[in-house]
């Protein structure tokens, strides 16, 4: 396999006294798309949530980029190169959306609260090239003709694209994405996959995804995993997933009717 | 007509005093939804800083200085000790947390610098200065261009810069803020840190007009129907609220005042916020929130 960028390491959480995740271990590798997969309430959101600080694990660690940590904050996560999107669409809905996606440039701002103030050189220089890069991103994701709309007023699917857009900008290491087309018919499932695919080849982010779709997952994974109540029931390639009794059990055979 | 006039210039004058204590408000509304009921303790304790440190000797400026510091440090603290512990609490708690911190403040305030009366003079002189027919004061006249400086400065930090697009993210949705990496504690603390700043310029001059004493703490009382007009997260908003509130006040106090008996100015702004609260629920510039249902 090879080096790994991210390693969950016995990994368990509870609410309440109720299992979310029980000693998950796997290896996401550099440069692959791994889509995690289960029915609802197997704890795969949960998961992006520990790796990106929302919430803390009871046990276990993560290593992301060869270093361990137990507890990480969401702007640690951040900073250290880890972008995600969000289930239900966490943008900032009265901005615009070249202002949501140079906000997704935070993490790289170097700049101090006095040059903001008076637009210091360095500041103003950090600026252009922000504006860039956001324009640049804007383009690529073809959300040129939205780019001054208020986000709250743009339909769903535009949103989902906007978030993509957000997290993409400051081109994280590790890109999470949390069902990036719930909600979208076959079409736009088809064309954001495509552009999923894109991102991970040309950019060479490591994505890790979450999505019900099967048949797409299967098509744009290099490596899938199956969660079914908190606990790992499937690891590996697609064909290898596909033929595995025990996800057949817990979750292919059961949704497939519920899919097509 | 020329006494109409004055009396409205000198109603949108008084009303720039009350938008200057409406804008440490909207400061923290609109980066963090909270409603702090603490501004009105904070011009408070600025004031009575400020008075007690002149009285010990010290010069203007040094005194504004020390003052200054010891706001931003307030408000730095209040963030760190109380607002970060309750982060994610629902609106109405935090806003509890701050009524509780105006007493807090309030209480400490006259603990340590006592609860006697001060008069603080700012070496603006109370004259009239003639415009042609009309008269003006020369004090609400320098209150105003304070006010209105500090609003145009304040404005251009939070719009024109990235900080402005941080905050707003901020106030959208904090946790995913958090997740493109805006640092949102620097932030709050230099949002704190300005509101320290405008309670102090408030405290200053509300308390050459009125005296530095409790009382001072009520401004806040005059600054709710001016947040109510205006909207809570529009920095311009509170400038035309208080325009508003400060024209409707002396207009009605002078025309509608020997109708009812007098004393109008107490109610009269409440009852302008409640006619907009029927037609403009968001306030004139307050943005509203587009939910799809």
């Amino acid at each position: 396999m090879a080096s790994a960028i991210l390693q969950l390491r016995d990994i368990s959480l509870s609410f309440k006294g109720i299992k979310v995740l029980s000693d998950l271990s796997f290896d996401v590798a550099r440069g692959e798309i791994c889509a995690l997969i289960g029915p609802n309430g197997a704890g795969k959101s949960s998961l992006l949530n520990i790796v990106t600080g929302v919430y803390q694990a009871d046990a276990g660690e993560v290593v992301f980029d060869g270093r361990r940590f137990e507890r990480i904050t969401s702007l640690a996560a951040a900073r250290r190169g880890i972008g995600r999107t969000f289930q239900h669409n966490a943008l900032f809905d009265r901005l615009t959306v070249l202002d949501n996606v140079l906000a997704g440039l935070s993490r790289h701002s170097r700049t101090n609260l006095l040059e903001h103030a008076f637009g210091l050189p360095r500041e103003r220089h950090e600026e252009r090239e922000f504006r860039r890069r956001a324009e640049e991103t804007i383009e690529i994701l073809d959300l040129t003709a939205y780019r001054d709309a208020v986000v709250s007023t743009l339909p769903y699917g535009v949103q989902k694209h906007v978030d993509l857009a957000r997290a993409l900008v400051g081109r994280p290491a590790l890109l999470l994405l949390d069902e990036p087309m719930a909600g979208m018919n076959h079409d736009e499932k088809r064309r954001m996959a495509r552009r999923i695919a894109d991102v991970n080849r040309s950019l060479g982010t490591t994505v890790v995804l979450i999505e019900h779709d099967i048949g797409v997952v299967m098509d744009l994974s290099d490596h899938v995993v199956v969660l079914d109540y908190g606990r790992k029931v499937g690891d590996g390639d697609p064909d290898e997933v596909r033929r595995n009794p025990d996800v057949i059990a817990a979750y292919l055979g059961a949704v497939h009717e519920g899919v097509a | 007509m020329s006494f109409f006039v004055e009396t409205l210039v000198g109603g949108l004058l008084a009303g720039v005093m009350y938008s200057l204590v409406a804008i440490g408000f909207v400061l923290i509304y609109k980066a963090s939804g909270v409603f702090n009921f603490a501004q009105g303790a904070m011009v408070l304790c600025a004031a009575l800083t400020f008075v007690t440190l002149t009285e010990n000797g010290l010069s203007f400026w040094l005194a504004f200085l020390v003052s200054l510091a010891i706001m931003i440090m307030i408000g730095i603290a209040v963030e760190r000790l109380v607002l970060r512990p309750l982060v994610n609490q629902p609106q109405i708690t935090l806003f509890m947390a701050t009524l509780g911190l105006s007493f807090v403040i309030e209480g400490l305030s006259q603990i340590i610098m006592g609860a006697s009366v001060h008069e603080l003079d700012l070496g603006i002189l109370d004259v009239p200065v003639e415009f042609g027919p009309i008269q003006l004061s020369q004090f609400d006249l320098v209150a105003a261009a304070t006010a209105g400086l500090l609003v145009a400065v304040l404005s251009l930090l939070f719009s024109k810069t990235r900080i402005g697009i941080s905050l707003r993210a901020i106030a959208d949705d904090p946790q995913a803020a958090l997740s493109v990496g805006i640092r949102l504690q620097v932030l709050m603390r230099i949002v704190w840190g300005v509101a320290g700043f405008v309670a102090l310029v408030a405290g200053l001059l509300w308390g050459a007009r009125q005296g530095v004493q409790f009382s001072l703490t009520f401004v806040v009382l005059k600054a709710l129907p001016v947040l109510i007009i205006g909207g809570f997260t529009s920095i311009a908003g509170a400038i035309v609220g208080g325009l508003i509130v400060g024209a409707g006040d002396s207009l009605a106090e002078i025309y509608l005042g020997p109708l009812l008996g007098g004393s109008v100015s107490t109610w009269f702004a409440y009852v302008l916020a409640v006619v907009f609260l029927l037609a403009r629920p968001a306030g004139l510039f307050g943005e509203r929130a587009i939910e799809r249902v």
